[in-house]
């Protein structure tokens, strides 16, 4: 059967096109990445906003739910109300609407690690840009790459240990739409301890679309956590493209809890054998708030070890999404995956659905998935209001339960105490049953 | 850890050039012209002395296929198939109609008994003691002959081809043909629904259990010829049936298309069991040969506590794509999906269940197992889900893969969709999680863990395979054996 071609064009797309077209002589980069812009928005039109029979998105259906484009954003805003410091005690690069502000930033005692802005490397058409998303047949990374302003590159130096916490600091200030690319390079032997955060102002249909590739070094050790606490109306579209080296521990952490339409998508390769990997996700959502994680664990070389621990907790007429795929490639013998999802429905409106998929292609594995989906034990909950506890300390207190399986997964306490606070924020707005 | 001995031995055992069932009966057959138009589907429909209602509802749903296009999202990889180069029905020329056996052309005898499977009742009663199997043979595109009829008849079962049930009983038909797999389902249920030849039609009033098993079983011996039969069991309320289904082809080195419906009604109360052994020609070591088996099985549990429960032991066919599932509608309905499915050599197989909960306090239950040698690819792709309504929905799945060697793959594709607070799902692949009280009884008893999960996962499947017909069973008993060691989730 031939592709029939799409003719049909949302208006979305039909605003994405018109802006593309008006943008593409200012955007940054050299001659190089401009060919790229040219040919990844080609791709783009090509498959068009994702829908709900393209496999990958079959649970977002972006077309319908992407009404209208946002307008690209203007450099040079002042976000309101950016916390004197960052909230992770560390250093802190502050993204503005897509651009690395280093005005803005703290980046002081950083030893061994090398920032700029991704501007210049587009500049320099610096065959790092991109280089993580070959394999990638996403429609939204390719609209990043076509539209892509600067974010920051960061580099560690083989064998540095950074000290200091590094919060990525994404902020936008209107009713526009974002491209952030980021890069994240960690030498071998190296270790790091990065944050991304992402916030914006309530109220305001921004469009945040970020790519963040990332390079993990043999040995090296990386602490990784994504906090998404969009604005109220915002829709949020984050993608990591992540490669592991040979014997290097990686532990992950996204946590959603802001925007109306989310989706957080990450493609992690294990490209060098005996890794250790852990990706964990805490879901919170309540109102109408769509969230949609989309997960691939590629495993490529021998003796690798992945674990992925997803939790969802939805309330009011929410839905919650989570799409994982564990890959064992033939010559990735002695893997050991586990990945478990769960739903934690708190009202009658809430909806959860998971797609733990494996497909697997060597025969000494060790390979497991699980999911569930249900409300909170009543078992449970009477142990704790046979104790005293009222109804709504009782639910809050096994909600924290469940979310905290996958928080403290992470193994980092810095963290864990900002994500369990703003857990705890959530279910105190919630007011209990 | 990799597989052990005695599985990879059991495996080979059932090997694609290990194959049987692959010879050929030499008898003149009668064909529709090839490649499918309007006047094949009037041939079709005329050779079968159909009512006009019955040509409408075909010629409707051909002029729908052709405005549909294949699916493609199934995991698995075949050239184009030239529709126009198949031909849409065949029939021994012998044999114009199920009548009595004395009639029936002694070289389809021959065949059915090299089969293993007796046609002449007084053989059937001659052999083992309770083991009587009520059969309705189906050559190509005809069926040959269903005994037992007149003792079915006693109880008020009808169980006779469909053809036969188009004529005789068409309020059945028309009330119930088409209610679970609506003609538009999807393009091999289109096509089935223009082209249908024979296959078998079950009917058990009110209060009736079943005096006996019910069977079917489908034979593609001519060339180039695709198979559609189409089947359907209605359960009124508080009957119980169960019905075996099994199916042989010819060794050939073309591939062969068998696109069968298969449609399941049980009323308040009712219970349906059907089990299949499904041992289509696989193909020959290097992938060329054999059946394409697109089957679309749907159960709709419509009644109260109605129960639907499908088995399927799956060897055969080049490629499998086919997901017998349970529409669970009546209030605390129950539905069941047990499988295995074995792929050697270059075979393909997608498969696996959909159970939609509607109802409330609705149940169900999948135990699936795939096991992949050779070159092979092996998919579950399951979909479980509960919609608003679905208050108290309960299910539990498990399935569990195997691989032997590395050149096979086995993929595991589960949806799972909560739309009610309510409903609790599990879906889990660790073979330590049955049932943790099961286990634990089993583990008191001085069971190792592996032991008991064999003994609980092989218990129910065993169960039905044992109601097999003997020369089914053996095949299937091969399987049982498998030891779940070294699975992966």
């Amino acid at each position: 059967m031939n592709a029939e071609p799409r003719i049909l064009r949302t208006q979305a797309e039909e605003t994405l096109a018109a802006e593309f077209q008006a943008a593409r002589t200012r955007l940054a980069g050299g001659p190089e990445t401009a060919a790229r812009r040219e040919a990844a928005f080609a791709a783009f039109q090509k498959a068009g906003l994702p829908h709900r029979r393209v496999e990958a998105w079959r649970y977002t259906d972006l077309r319908a739910l992407m009404r209208k484009a946002a307008p690209l954003a203007e450099p040079g805003a002042v976000p309101a109300g950016l916390p004197a410091v960052s909230a992770f005690g560390g250093a802190r690069l502050v993204i503005v609407d897509g651009s690395y502000r280093p005005e803005l930033s703290d980046a002081d005692g950083l030893d061994g690690v090398t920032i700029r802005p991704l501007a210049d490397l587009l500049a320099a058409d610096d065959p790092r840009v991109g280089a993580s998303l070959a394999a990638l047949d996403d429609p939204l990374v390719a609209l990043n790459t076509a539209l892509m302003t600067g974010g920051v590159a960061i580099d560690v130096a083989p064998g540095a240990s950074v000290g200091r916490m590094i919060e990525l600091a994404h902020v936008t200030t209107g009713a526009h739409a974002t491209q952030t690319r980021n890069l994240v390079h960690v030498g071998a032997d190296a270790s790091l301890r990065l944050v991304e955060t992402h916030t914006g102002p309530d109220g305001a249909a921004y469009q945040a679309n970020g790519v963040t590739e990332a390079v993990i070094g043999d040995r090296a050790r990386v602490v990784w956590a994504k906090l998404q606490q969009e604005g109220d109306a915002a829709l949020h579209v984050g993608t990591l493209a992540l490669t592991a080296g040979r014997e290097t521990r990686f532990d992950h952490l996204v946590l959603m809890i802001g925007a109306v339409l989310s989706r957080s998508q990450q493609f992690v390769t294990l490209s060098g054998p005996e890794a250790k990997i852990g990706m964990n996700g805490a879901t919170m959502l309540r109102g109408r708030q769509h969230a949609d994680i989309a997960l691939v664990v590629d495993h490529t070389e021998p003796a690798c070890e992945s674990r992925e621990r997803f939790k969802a907790v939805v309330d009011g007429e929410a839905e919650a999404i989570f799409q994982g795929r564990i890959v064992v490639k033939p010559q990735a013998q002695k893997t050991d995956a586990r990945m478990m999802t769960q739903g934690l429905l708190l009202s009658e409106g809430g909806q959860f659905s998971a797609k733990p998929e494996l497909e697997i292609f060597a025969d000494d594995v060790q390979c497991a998935h699980g999911a569930t989906s249900g409300q909170i034990d009543e078992d449970l909950l009477f142990y704790l209001l046979a104790r005293g506890i009222p109804r709504p300390e009782a639910e809050t207190l096994l909600v924290t339960a469940f979310l905290a399986e996958a928080i403290e997964a992470l193994g980092d306490e810095t963290i864990a105490a900002v994500c369990e606070a703003a857990a705890t924020r959530w279910l105190a707005a919630r007011g209990g049953a | 850890m990799p597989a052990v001995q005695e599985t990879v031995d059991q495996v080979r055992r059932i090997d694609v050039d290990q194959y049987k069932y692959g010879f050929v009966t030499e008898i003149e057959s009668e064909r529709a012209p090839k490649g499918l138009s309007e006047d094949v589907v009037r041939f079709i429909s005329a050779k079968k002395n159909e009512p006009e209602w019955m040509l409408e509802w075909r010629l409707d749903a051909y002029r729908r296929w052709l405005t549909m296009t294949e699916p493609r999202w199934a995991r698995v990889d075949y050239p184009p198939i030239a529709f126009d180069e198949l031909y849409y029905y065949s029939a021994p020329k012998s044999t114009a109609g199920p009548k009595s056996l004395d009639e029936v052309d002694p070289a389809l005898l021959a065949t059915y008994e090299k089969l293993g499977i007796p046609l002449r009742e007084r053989e059937i009663l001659a052999g083992v003691e309770g083991a009587r199997v009520a059969v309705d043979a189906v050559f190509d595109s005809v069926s040959v002959v269903t005994t037992f009829k007149a003792e079915l008849q006693k109880a008020g079962v009808i169980f006779c081809s469909i053809s036969e049930a188009v004529r005789e009983h068409p309020e059945l038909v028309r009330k119930y043909l088409g209610s679970v797999v609506p003609v538009t389902d999807n393009f091999y249920a289109t096509l089935n629904s223009a082209v249908f030849s024979d296959g078998s039609f079950v009917y058990v009033p009110p209060g009736v259990r079943c005096p006996m098993e019910l069977s079917t079983y489908f034979r593609i011996n001519e060339k180039n010829t695709g198979q559609f039969e189409r089947t359907l069991i209605i359960a009124d309320k508080g009957a119980y049936v169960s019905y075996l289904e099994g199916c042989t082809a010819p060794m050939r080195d073309e591939n062969q298309l068998h696109a069968a419906v298969v449609e399941l009604v049980a009323l308040d109360d009712a219970e349906i069991k059907y089990s299949t052994v499904q041992n289509w020609y696989p193909g020959d070591a290097n992938g060329k040969g054999g059946i394409y088996n697109f089957v679309t099985k749907r159960g709709d549990c419509r009644g109260t506590r109605s129960k639907i429960s499908w088995t399927q032991v799956e060897t055969g066919s080049a490629i499998t794509w086919k997901y017998p599932s349970c529409i669970l509608r009546g209030d605390e309905s129950q539905g069941e999906f047990y499988s295995i499915a074995v792929s050697n050599g270059a075979q393909q197989v997608d498969s696996g269940t959909k159970m939609i909960h509607l109802g409330r306090n609705t149940k169900s239950r999948i135990i699936s197992k795939g096991i992949s040698a050779g070159r092979s690819n092996n998919t579950y792709r399951g979909l479980v889900s509960a919609h608003r309504r679905a208050t108290g929905a309960r299910n539990f799945t498990n399935c569990d893969s195997l691989l032997i060697g590395n050149r096979c793959g086995a993929h595991t594709v589960p949806y799972i969709e909560s739309k009610n607070a309510t409903a609790v799902f599990e879906h889990e692949a660790t073979t330590s999680k049955i049932s943790d009280e099961q286990l634990f009884y089993c583990r008191q008893r001085g069971l190792s863990a592996e032991e008991a999960t064999a003994l609980i996962v092989n218990g129910f499947v065993k169960d039905v395979i044992q109601q097999l017909p003997m020369e089914f069973a053996v095949e299937a008993q091969k399987l049982i054996g498998i030891s779940l060691e070294g699975s992966v989730g």
